[in-house]
């Protein structure tokens, strides 16, 4: 697989930085007893401490703490006992302190990996950097008004995972990889609710060209994208850009950009002013934070089953493909579905039926696994009565139609139907031999070798006659005997 | 170590410290003074030693996950100049 794009002068490599900001799942701040909860009335949630009134004091809450370092280990990363708190400081209406409080030099979480899947089965693996956490700032909302700036605090002091990889990726459908890996690996954990359209993941976006294999190029940084579709379509676009400009002898400054999704372009903001000079020092408030390794091998003792692990299991013990494994294991609301529909049953079988039959009747109706009118339960019931011969495959994807319109059990539909399969042989070889005596033409032609899938027809011709209802292999089995 | 007008201006600027041209020569000055006399410690053999963070030793204190805190909307606006609809209103800051 090539990821290099061709320009006027030659072939070029994008390549690509993330730096991920994952709200932690927690129900007050990282530094104060402020709730963290979505959509609240603005500035309901906001402490003397989160307004920054002066004397107020920053006291970590231990649940954030606890998230990154599962994080940490869910990432493979090495977990820093010791780790300390600095402030970032910049003037900006939403940040009212005049700082952030975040981690520089000492994060939490250092070195880890994260492996991203690609339909092709392959797969690749992507550095992390480092993880740490931090205070979101305010809101700022410039068009309630002509003249003014309204400022929501809400979200000032909630807390954040900073999540840098490194730069490794190479294009936009890896950069697209890396953050559904993210999201799916953080959802498992808990740790973070993956959640892009209320804004708890954001992704900056650092992007450079360069000819395979020289050093790097001079990067250009998208900041705040919240889709991993305008995250790729930033990429695409801002590399044409800078190959466009090396390409006709100019140089890439290194600047933040503004991705305007409307447009699918990525525009110059107006620097601020000396805005890369955070004067970074150790928050004087907030000793180190210090925890023992035994807390660390608690966390890691109790972490659930990773999505590579899953997927591994479903592959290795179930036998299923790597593309099937990897769409069943993308959610951990779709895992939990799908072996609840596969435990004790053919496990292919109801990957089949997971994938293919329930996820596209749920994206005719625009709906995620958990609003599915079916239950794992009653899915796990149709099969059943596939496997026992109930029905046919073929009738149960009739039962499974109506189940999805009324949500109603299988067996229930089944009886009320009258869509039973008939097993009973006198009944099947009755309308066998009716339909081989009302067609001695193709009689004729299977006996005489000339057309022997004229046997095809007559199956077709009895499961007509019985509505569905007869089982096929009986059928095929009589239809056999009799013809000769 | 010391520092010189320009970056006396620049951190002011920083900081948003308003600081007329005239008052950066003086600033300047006492600036460096007090650098001088920091400048002391490093005549102190410090290797091996780690940085002191507290004078009792103690460790960062940990609270548990609940909401204590919050809902005040009124005093947390009370000494805002301007608020509207429950927002800080404050003069447009979009570029």
């Amino acid at each position: 697989m090539s990821n290099l794009i061709a320009g006027a002068t030659g072939d070029w490599e994008i390549v690509i930085g993330l730096e991920v900001h994952a709200q932690v799942t927690s129900e007050a701040k990282l530094f104060s007893g402020a709730a963290t909860e979505f959509g609240a009335e603005p500035n309901t949630q906001v402490s003397l401490v989160d307004a920054a009134m002066p004397g107020m004091l920053p006291v970590i809450n231990k649940e954030c703490v606890k998230q990154a370092i599962r994080t940490g280990l869910a990432l493979g990363a090495e977990i820093n006992c010791y780790s300390v708190f600095d402030r970032k400081n910049y003037f900006y209406a939403d940040l009212p302190q005049g700082y952030q409080i975040s981690q520089f030099k000492q994060p939490i979480v250092g070195e880890g990996t994260i492996t991203l899947d690609f339909k092709d089965g392959s797969t690749k693996e992507v550095g992390i950097e480092r993880l740490h956490l931090e205070q979101d700032a305010g809101k700022s909302m410039h068009d309630q008004h002509p003249s003014m700036t309204y400022v929501d605090l809400n979200r000032s002091g909630v807390a954040l995972m900073e999540i840098v990889s490194k730069p490794d990726m190479r294009s936009a459908e890896e950069a697209g990889a890396y953050l559904r890996k993210l999201r799916t690996i953080l959802r498992y954990i808990g740790s973070c609710d993956g959640n892009m359209e209320q804004g708890s993941m954001r992704a900056d976006v650092n992007v450079s060209v360069r000819r395979p294999g020289d050093e790097f190029g001079t990067r250009c940084e998208m900041k705040n994208i919240n889709s991993i579709r305008f995250a790729q379509q930033a990429i695409e676009y801002e590399a044409r850009r800078q190959i466009d400009i090396i390409e006709e002898g100019g140089t890439i400054d290194q600047e933040t950009r503004l991705f305007d999704s409307a447009q699918g372009v990525t525009r110059t903001m107006r620097s601020k002013e000396e805005a890369h000079d955070y004067r970074y020092f150790p928050d004087p408030d907030l000793l180190p934070l210090e925890f023992e390794q035994t807390w660390v091998d608690e966390l890691a003792g109790e972490l659930p089953e990773l999505p590579d692990a899953k997927k591994n299991r479903l592959m290795d013990e179930l036998g299923l493909p790597s593309y099937d494994a990897g769409i069943l294991v993308s959610e951990p609301e779709i895992s939990v579905f799908f072996e609840e529909v596969a435990a004790g049953r053919d496990a292919k079988m109801a990957a089949n039926w997971v994938i293919t039959n329930l996820f596209s009747a749920l994206n005719a109706q625009g709906k995620g696994i958990t609003e599915s009118p079916v239950s794992a339960a009653q899915l796990g019931q149709l099969l059943d009565l596939i496997s026992d011969d109930t029905i046919s495959g073929r009738i149960a994807k009739d039962v499974f139609e109506v189940m999805i319109e009324t949500g109603d059990d299988p067996e229930k539909i089944v009886e009320e139907k009258g869509l039973k399969q008939i097993t009973d042989t006198g009944a099947i070889e009755a309308m066998v031999d009716q339909i081989i005596a009302d067609n001695p033409d193709q009689v004729a032609q299977y006996a005489g070798g000339e057309n022997p899938k004229v046997i095809g027809w007559f199956v077709g011709q009895v499961m007509k006659a019985s509505q569905g209802k007869a089982n096929p292999g009986r059928v095929n089995q009589l239809l056999k005997q009799k013809l000769g | 170590m010391s520092v010189d007008k320009e970056t006396v201006a620049r951190i002011a600027h920083l900081a948003r410290i308003k600081m007329p041209e005239e008052a950066l020569e003086p600033v300047t000055g006492s600036l460096n003074n007090i650098l001088e006399w920091v400048e002391q410690l490093s005549e102190v053999n410090t290797d091996d030693v780690e940085p002191m963070t507290s004078v009792v030793h103690a460790r960062l204190s940990q609270r548990q996950d609940g909401v204590n805190d919050g809902d005040m909307r009124d005093s947390v606006l009370k000494n805002a100049p301007n608020a509207e609809h429950g927002f800080f209103a404050v003069p447009k800051v979009i570029e």
